[in-house]
C-alpha cells in the first residue's frame, strides 16, 4: 500500500516534471487538486506609506503614494500574499525533480514582485533589477546560508538553488528598508501563493490526507486537513482574522 | 574476539598521533573557549555571554556560522584560515580582541576547531566553501587618475546610499540599517580604516568588497565583475579610492598639542584654509563607564585637534565625524533601535527626544604647578574644572565650571569662548577662540605660553541618545602654546614635564582601559 502510494507520488512528480516545471501545471491526470480561498475577517490595518523621496526613479512609477503591502485585503474580502502549501501527508521517501526554469523575483518600483512565492530546493532564483538603481538583496535564511549581493544597475543574477527546506525565508533590501519578500522553500511542488483574487490551487497531488498550511507575514499560520482521492478536487477555505 | 578488536583499536587510537591530535582539538579548544571567549560569546556559542549586552556590535552568535571576514563568496562558510585571521587579529572597531599575542598557536587553532562545532553547517558535507579568485593589486593606486576612476565607480555603484557622498557613513539609507539579528548597525566611516573589521589596506578593502560582510547590510560586489558592470581593475580602483580617504598611516596619539604662534589674526572660521597648514592631533574617545548610567556604545570614536595662538588669543579647531546633525528626525529610526538594543542595567527606560550634538573641552581653572590635576571626569567637589561647552541646537558655546558630572555652573558670557561650527557630510568642525587672559582670573583659565596645560575632551551624539553621562571621553592630555623662538630652546621644560606627567598618565590610561574591559567583562 505504502509502496503504491509512493510509486504514485513519484509518477505524479515525474508527470509534473515532464509537463514542464510549474507545480501542478494541468498536471497528473489522476492527480488530485486542493483549492480554495484565503478569507480575511475583520478590519485590515492601514499599511505604512513609503517615503520614496530619495528614489525619484521608483517614486515616478506610482500615481498614489506607495504603501508597504503587509496586509493586502482584496475587494472580495480575501487576503493576498498568503503562501499555501502541503505541510504534511506526502510520502516520506518521495522525491520530486527540481524544475529547470528559475523562479524570478523582480525589483521594480522599489518593491519585490512577487512579495510571497514558493521555490523548490535546488531551483535557481533569478534576481532581477528592473529599477536600474542600487538594490542589495539579502537572504536571511536560518536553515539556508544567508547571502547579500548588490545590483547597482538593470541586471539579472541567477543564484544557485537553496539547499534546505525553509518556510519562510525572508529577503530584504538594506538600501530601501521597506522592501521585504518571503520565499517558501520546499522539497516538493505542492504550493501556491494567493494573489488579487485570494484563491490558491495545489494540483497533481497523489491520493491521501494532507495538512495544508497557509502562512501570512503578519497573521502567522492557519491549517486545514484535507483528504483527496485520485483525480478528485476538494475545496478547503482558510481564514485569517484581524488582530 | 570482538572485545579484543575494540581493545586493539583503542590502543591504536591512543598511540596514533594524528587521531589523538584531532580528538584533542575540540576538547582542548573548549577549555580555551570557556576561559577566554565564553564571557562574550556565551557558553553555548549563542553570542549571549554575560558581557554581551554591553557591546555593539554584539559578540557573534556562532550557531549560525555567519562570518564577516572570509575569502569565500557571500553566503558561504569561511575557511579555517579566515577564522584564524579573525581570531589572530581581532575585529578592529569592536570589542573583539586580537588573540595572536595572548594565546599560543595551538590554543588558537584548537579554539577555532571548537567554534566550528557550534554550527551544523560546518559538518554539513554539502557545504563546499570555494575560495574566490582574487586578482592582484594594479599599480598606480594612489595616483590622481586611479582615484578619479575609483570615485567614479563609488558614485555609479551608489556606495553613497549607505556610506554617504564623502564616505562618512551618513548616506540616506544609513539610519535604517540593521544587522541580521536586528540590531542597529552603522555604515562604516570610510575615513577611519583602522577601524575596518577586515583590515585597513587596499587589498583588505578589495577582498571585503568581493565577499561582502555577511550578516550585515554590506553586500558582495562580485557579481558586478561577472556581469561586466566593472572590471577587476575598476573594482581595485574603488578599493584604492576608499583607502585614500583615510590617512596614510593609522593615527598615533601624541600627548601634547602644540599651538603654534602666528602673527596677525587667528582663523576663526572652521573652513579657513589656514587650518590646512596646522598640525592635527588625534585623540581616541571611549565610552563613559565609570559613573552610572554608563555608556558602552559611544558614537564619536575620535577627535582631531588643532590649535594656534597669536600672543593675545587662542583658536582651537576640533574636528570629529558624526553621521548626523542632531537633532535630525531622519535618524529617529536609528535612535529608537539603539535605545532598544542598549537598554542596560542602569539607564532605565529611555524615550526619544530631540537631543543635540555636544562637545566639551576641559582645562583646569589654573595651570597646575606640579602633578596635581582635577579629576578627569569633570572635576569634583574639591577640585573644579574649567570647560568650554558647545552644542548644535540651540547652536552656541558657553564657558563654565564643572564640579563633577552633575554640576555645571556657567560663567558670564563676556569672556566665554566664541565658537563657529560647520557640519559637512558627516563631520563637525568647531573653532573656539578666546583671549589668553581674562578678567576673571579666579575661575577662568589664564592661558600662558610655554606651559603644559592639561586638556581633555567629551563628545555627545544626539542621534545616539547621548547626553549627560552617556558620552564619549578622553583622559587628560596637554596643550602647549609655543613661543615664536626656535622650538629647541623652550620645548625642553614642556618635554620634561610631559615625561614625568605623561608617563604617569599613560599608565592611568592603560589602567582605565583595562578596568573598562574588566568592567565590561564583569557586566
Ligand atoms: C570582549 C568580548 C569578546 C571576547 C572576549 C571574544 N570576542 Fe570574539 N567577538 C566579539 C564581538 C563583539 C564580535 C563581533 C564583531 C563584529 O561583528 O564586528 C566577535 C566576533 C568574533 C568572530 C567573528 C569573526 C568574523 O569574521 O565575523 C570570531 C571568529 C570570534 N569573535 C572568535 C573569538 C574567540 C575564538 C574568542 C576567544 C579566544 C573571542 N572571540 C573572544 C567579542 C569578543
Ligand atoms: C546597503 C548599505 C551598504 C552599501 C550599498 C555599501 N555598504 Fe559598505 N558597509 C555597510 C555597512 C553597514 C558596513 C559596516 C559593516 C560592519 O560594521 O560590520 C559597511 C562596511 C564597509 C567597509 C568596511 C569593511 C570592513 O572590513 O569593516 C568598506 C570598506 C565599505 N563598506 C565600502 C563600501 C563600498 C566601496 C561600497 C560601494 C561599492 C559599499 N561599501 C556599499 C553598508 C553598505
Amino acid at each position: 500500500m505504502r509502496k503504491l502510494g509512493s510509486a504514485a507520488a513519484i509518477g505524479a512528480g515525474l508527470l509534473v516534471w515532464a509537463l514542464g516545471s510549474t507545480p501542478g501545471a494541468e498536471a497528473a491526470l489522476d492527480g488530485a487538486t486542493v483549492t480554495g480561498k484565503v478569507k480575511f475577517v475583520g478590519k485590515a490595518p492601514a499599511n505604512p506609506v513609503i517615503d520614496m523621496s530619495e528614489e525619484a526613479k521608483c517614486a515616478a512609477k506610482y500615481t498614489t503614494p506607495p504603501r508597504e503591502l503587509i496586509v493586502q485585503v482584496n475587494a472580495n474580502g480575501t487576503l493576498a500574499n498568503v503562501f499555501v502549501y502541503v505541510k504534511t501527508g506526502l510520502p516520506a521517501d518521495a522525491k520530486y525533480p527540481t524544475p529547470a526554469t528559475p523562479v524570478e523575483i523582480d525589483q521594480n518600483g522599489c518593491m519585490y514582485h512577487p512579495r510571497v512565492f514558493g521555490i523548490m530546493v535546488g531551483q535557481t532564483l533569478a534576481i532581477k533589477n528592473s529599477d536600474g538603481i542600487l538594490h542589495n538583496i539579502k537572504a536571511l535564511g536560518k536553515k539556508n546560508r544567508p547571502f547579500n549581493i548588490s545590483q547597482p544597475t538593470t541586471m539579472t543574477t541567477n543564484r544557485p538553488g537553496f539547499a534546505a527546506v525553509e518556510v519562510m525565508l525572508p529577503f530584504a533590501c538594506n538600501v530601501h528598508g521597506w522592501m521585504h519578500a518571503f520565499a517558501g522553500v520546499l522539497s516538493h511542488p505542492f504550493y501556491s501563493a494567493t494573489g488579487t483574487d485570494g484563491s490558491y490551487s495545489i494540483k497533481g497531488l497523489p491520493p491521501g490526507t494532507y495538512t495544508i498550511e497557509a502562512w501570512h507575514e503578519k497573521y502567522g499560520t492557519q491549517t486545514a486537513t484535507v483528504t483527496v482521492k485520485a483525480a478528485e478536487t476538494k475545496t478547503a477555505d482558510l481564514t485569517f482574522t484581524a488582530k | 574476539m570482538r572485545v579484543g578488536l575494540i581493545g586493539a583499536l583503542a590502543v591504536f587510537l591512543s598511540v596514533s598521533p594524528t587521531v589523538r591530535l584531532s580528538a584533542q582539538d575540540t576538547t582542548a579548544g573548549k577549555t580555551v573557549y570557556v576561559k577566554w571567549c565564553a564571557g562574550c560569546h556565551g557558553e553555548t556559542g549563542d553570542g549571549k555571554g554575560v558581557a554581551a549586552l554591553y557591546m555593539l556590535p554584539r559578540p557573534r552568535d556562532f550557531t549560525g556560522a555567519v562570518y564577516k571576514i572570509r575569502t569565500t563568496a557571500s553566503g558561504q562558510l569561511p575557511t579555517d584560515a579566515d577564522l584564524m585571521r579573525a581570531i589572530d587579529e581581532g575585529l578592529p572597531g569592536t570589542a573583539m580582541p586580537a588573540w595572536q599575542t595572548r594565546l599560543s598557536d595551538g590554543e588558537r587553532r584548537n579554539v577555532m576547531a571548537y567554534l566550528k562545532t557550534f554550527s551544523s553547517f560546518f559538518s554539513d558535507t554539502s557545504q563546499h566553501p570555494q575560495l574566490l579568485k582574487f586578482s592582484s593589486e594594479p599599480g598606480g593606486g594612489t595616483g590622481a587618475e586611479a582615484l578619479r576612476v575609483g570615485r567614479q565607480f563609488y558614485d555609479s555603484i551608489h556606495c553613497y546610499k549607505c556610506h554617504g557622498p564623502q564616505g562618512r557613513g551618513d548616506g540616506p539609507s544609513a539610519p535604517d540599517l540593521k544587522d541580521d539579528p536586528g540590531q542597529p548597525i552603522l555604515a562604516a566611516d570610510l575615513h577611519e580604516n583602522w577601524r575596518f573589521r577586515g583590515g585597513a589596506t587596499a587589498e583588505d578593502i578589495y577582498r571585503q568588497l568581493r565577499t561582502g560582510l555577511d550578516g550585515t547590510p554590506m553586500p558582495s560586489f562580485s557579481d558586478l565583475l561577472d556581469q561586466k558592470f566593472l572590471t577587476e581593475e575598476q573594482l581595485w580602483r574603488v578599493a584604492q579610492y576608499v583607502r585614500s580617504l583615510s590617512p596614510p598611516k593609522a593615527p598615533e596619539v601624541r600627548d601634547v598639542i602644540h599651538a603654534r604662534q602666528i602673527a596677525g589674526t587667528l582663523p576663526v572660521s572652521p573652513d579657513d584654509s589656514a587650518w590646512s597648514r596646522v598640525d592635527d592631533y588625534y585623540f581616541p574617545l571611549v565610552g563613559q563607564i565609570i559613573r552610572k548610567p554608563r555608556w558602552f556604545a559611544p558614537a564619536v570614536a575620535a577627535i582631531w585637534v588643532q590649535a594656534l595662538h597669536n600672543g593675545n588669543a587662542i583658536a582651537v579647531r576640533l574636528t570629529w565625524d558624526d553621521r548626523s546633525q542632531s537633532p535630525d528626525t531622519g535618524w529617529n529610526k536609528y535612535t529608537r533601535r539603539l535605545l532598544q538594543t542598549m537598554a542596560s542595567d542602569d539607564s532605565g527606560p529611555q524615550t526619544l527626544a530631540p537631543w543635540p550634538d555636544q562637545l566639551a573641552v576641559q582645562f583646569p581653572p589654573k595651570i597646575p604647578e606640579g602633578m596635581e590635576r582635577p579629576y578627569f571626569l569633570m572635576g569634583s567637589n574639591s577640585g573644579s574644572v574649567y570647560q568650554w561647552r558647545w552644542r548644535s541646537a540651540p547652536r552656541g558655546a558657553v564657558a563654565g565650571l564643572a564640579r563633577g558630572i552633575d554640576r555645571f555652573d556657567t560663567l558670564p558670557p563676556a569672556s566665554g569662548p566664541a565658537a563657529r561650527a560647520v557640519w559637512d557630510h558627516g563631520q563637525w568642525r568647531v573653532v573656539f577662540t578666546r583671549t589668553l587672559a581674562t578678567a576673571d582670573t579666579a575661575n577662568e583659565l589664564q592661558f600662558a605660553v610655554g606651559r603644559a596645560i592639561p586638556v581633555a575632551f567629551f563628545a555627545w551624539d544626539g542621534s545616539s541618545a547621548e547626553r549627560d553621562t552617556r558620552m564619549a571621553l578622553s583622559t587628560w592630555y596637554f596643550l602647549a602654546l609655543d613661543q615664536p623662538t626656535p622650538p629647541g630652546t623652550f620645548i625642553s621644560p614642556v618635554i620634561a614635564m610631559v615625561v614625568t606627567l605623561g608617563l604617569g598618565m599613560l599608565v592611568v590610561v592603560r589602567a582605565q582601559r583595562r578596568d573598562g574591559r574588566r568592567a565590561a567583562a564583569r557586566g
